[in-house]
């Protein structure tokens, strides 16, 4: 009866761990903060622009909406992962991974545990800053509804870890079968940030590329939790947005399980 | 071409000797890229889709609007083609200057100080990466299309200016690279504020830089030119007259952005590299 609650404690210290180790370099973290405020005043002048040649109104998106998208989702880009770099891809690289097998934790939860703890520092040196700095200088709108809050927070932490698992899957576990995967990181930097709604929101997407976009998990990594937070999704439609999410999750969580398996048996064959 | 590169060809004139070390690295280069070859395949295809990718951002904007500050998709093809056929360029033989940080981390930067040879030459030297071809492939592409579906007054001014928009452009590109390659002996673990520029400026320059307000023409228009890598040559091609009342010749200036920028590069890597005390090894 004691393993549960025994297990539970041991992914939060792997939890805290991650945390912890990102705040070693709050360098890093300034420079970031940095990327973001430039890149965040780039999209404000083009998509600003687009909403203005659109008559002052576009899918919904007033310039104050957009203000608030351009600057969540550029606090969000130092911990949903849209890079595609995990460490553990790495460690099956180098068979370091054979080691990890030997010790009692699940080889894929912890990957993902370390990666949220670093995603959820994060959001204090990058993603914080960020949103302040452009309510500050460019002026963005918020939600009356303290709901739209906590169901933004919990939608946030679900996309960060979608985007861990996502991660591990598409980048890190083909790694049990072909030596390099760095193409892959590169193929999974390219499409995420773009489906994910990281430069223009997907639902000024044509029709077509937004149903394109819908059938990949991207959009529940950064669309959604931006939609919530900023008001543009109301309760009904934000609880909803965090069903599709936990089901995405459920989704790419267990078919990475699979493939862990898999691979382990694949390592074993090999004599790793 | 590899094989023709590290060929004797090269030993016969001592001035091309000189360059042997080099054409020989280049060669191993290529050569090992081609050795993972699903992994290669997929690289040159996901650099294509990265150009492909960019493009399709602005095209996107284009589907909800007819016009960005003032230009048409058509002439937004021809500011990202000119600007991101240049930055694919400078990617390609510069890019790798990015690794820097990863150097100094590791102490393996020294290796290249016990070489005879130029700091700089050595690192840009070390990897040319054969795949970011795709992604010049998809600039060129854009920048031919935006050629032919503008009105273009054709004349040999007009041939000109293209020729030293993308001579220095790619001047421009290679120079934001050098620079920030010089930052990051200071910065090591801050790479990512000195991508702010380089890599932010390649959003811009690939952007119809009438949309920026005054700071942003301040960092992007003069400070790091971006705008002079596609957006000014760009409106002489087509014939429009800069935003803010800005001269209207502007766009022939590029060389000037060109040797500004490389001024910046070069102080930035002289400092830094005087600045480097050794990895301690």
């Amino acid at each position: 009866m004691r393993a549960v609650p025994s297990g539970v404690r041991v992914y939060w210290r792997i939890l805290v761990a991650g945390f912890r180790r990102q705040s070693a370099y709050l360098m890093a973290a300034f420079g970031g903060l940095v990327a973001n405020t430039t890149f965040g005043l780039l999209k404000v002048a083009i998509l600003f622009a687009t909403v203005r040649a659109a008559g002052g109104e576009l899918e919904g998106y007033d310039v104050a909406l957009m203000s608030t998208y351009i600057w969540v989702s550029q606090g969000l880009l130092g911990s949903v992962n849209l890079f595609g770099r995990i460490d553990i891809a790495d460690r099956i690289k180098d068979g370091d991974v054979a080691v990890d097998f030997l010790r009692p934790l699940d080889v894929q939860a912890a990957a993902i545990t370390t990666e949220v703890g670093r995603s959820l520092f994060n959001l204090i040196p990058r993603g914080i800053p960020s949103v302040l700095i452009g309510g500050l200088v460019v002026g963005m709108a918020l939600p009356d509804d303290p709901l739209a809050y906590l169901l933004g927070a919990v939608s946030i932490v679900l996309g960060i870890a979608i985007s861990a698992a996502t991660v591990y899957l598409v980048v890190a576990t083909p790694g049990f079968w072909v030596v390099e995967t760095r193409g892959l990181q590169i193929l999974y930097m390219v499409v995420s940030g773009f489906l994910a709604g990281l430069f223009v929101p997907i639902w000024i997407f044509p029709t077509w590329l937004e149903v394109v976009a819908q059938a990949t998990p991207f959009p529940s990594m950064m669309m959604y939790p931006v939609d919530i937070i900023s008001g543009r999704a109301d309760t009904i439609e934000g609880l909803l947005l965090i069903a599709v999410q936990v089901a995405w999750l459920a989704g790419v969580g267990a078919l990475g399980q699979v493939l862990t398996r898999a691979g382990r048996r694949h390592l074993e064959v090999q004599g790793g | 071409m590899a094989d023709l590169l590290a060929g004797d060809l090269v030993g016969k004139d001592p001035a091309l000797s000189r360059l042997r070390p080099y054409r020989a690295v280049l060669a191993s280069r290529a050569r090992s890229q081609r050795a993972y070859r699903v992994s290669f395949g997929l690289d040159l295809a996901s650099s294509a889709l990265i150009g492909v990718v960019e493009l399709a951002e602005i095209w996107v904007l284009f589907h909800s609007v007819t016009s960005l500050g003032g230009l048409d998709f058509a002439q937004i093809l021809l500011v990202f083609g000119l600007a991101d056929l240049c930055f694919s360029l400078a990617d390609m033989t510069f890019g790798h200057c990015d690794n820097l940080p990863t150097y100094l981390r590791a102490g393996t930067l020294d290796v290249f100080y016990l070489r005879p040879q130029p700091l700089l030459l050595q690192l840009v030297t070390s990897d040319i990466s054969l795949r970011r071809l795709a992604r010049a492939a998809v600039g060129l592409v854009a920048l031919v299309a935006g050629l032919a579906l503008n009105d273009i007054a054709w004349s040999p001014a007009h041939v000109l200016l293209l020729v030293v928009a993308v001579v220095s452009g790619y001047a421009v590109f290679a120079g934001m690279f050098v620079w920030a390659g010089g930052a990051q002996f200071f910065l090591v673990d801050g790479a990512e504020t000195t991508n702010a520029f380089v890599y932010g400026g390649r959003y811009a320059a690939t952007q119809p830089a009438s949309v920026w307000n005054r700071p942003l023409w301040a960092v992007f228009g003069f400070f790091f030119p971006m705008a002079f890598t596609g957006f000014l040559p760009a409106l002489w091609l087509l014939g429009i007259a800069p935003p803010y009342g800005l001269p209207d010749w502007l766009g022939w200036c590029a060389p000037l952005a060109a040797a500004w920028t490389w001024l910046l590069a070069l102080a930035s890597w002289r400092l830094g590299v005087r600045h480097y005390q050794g990895g301690g090894g």
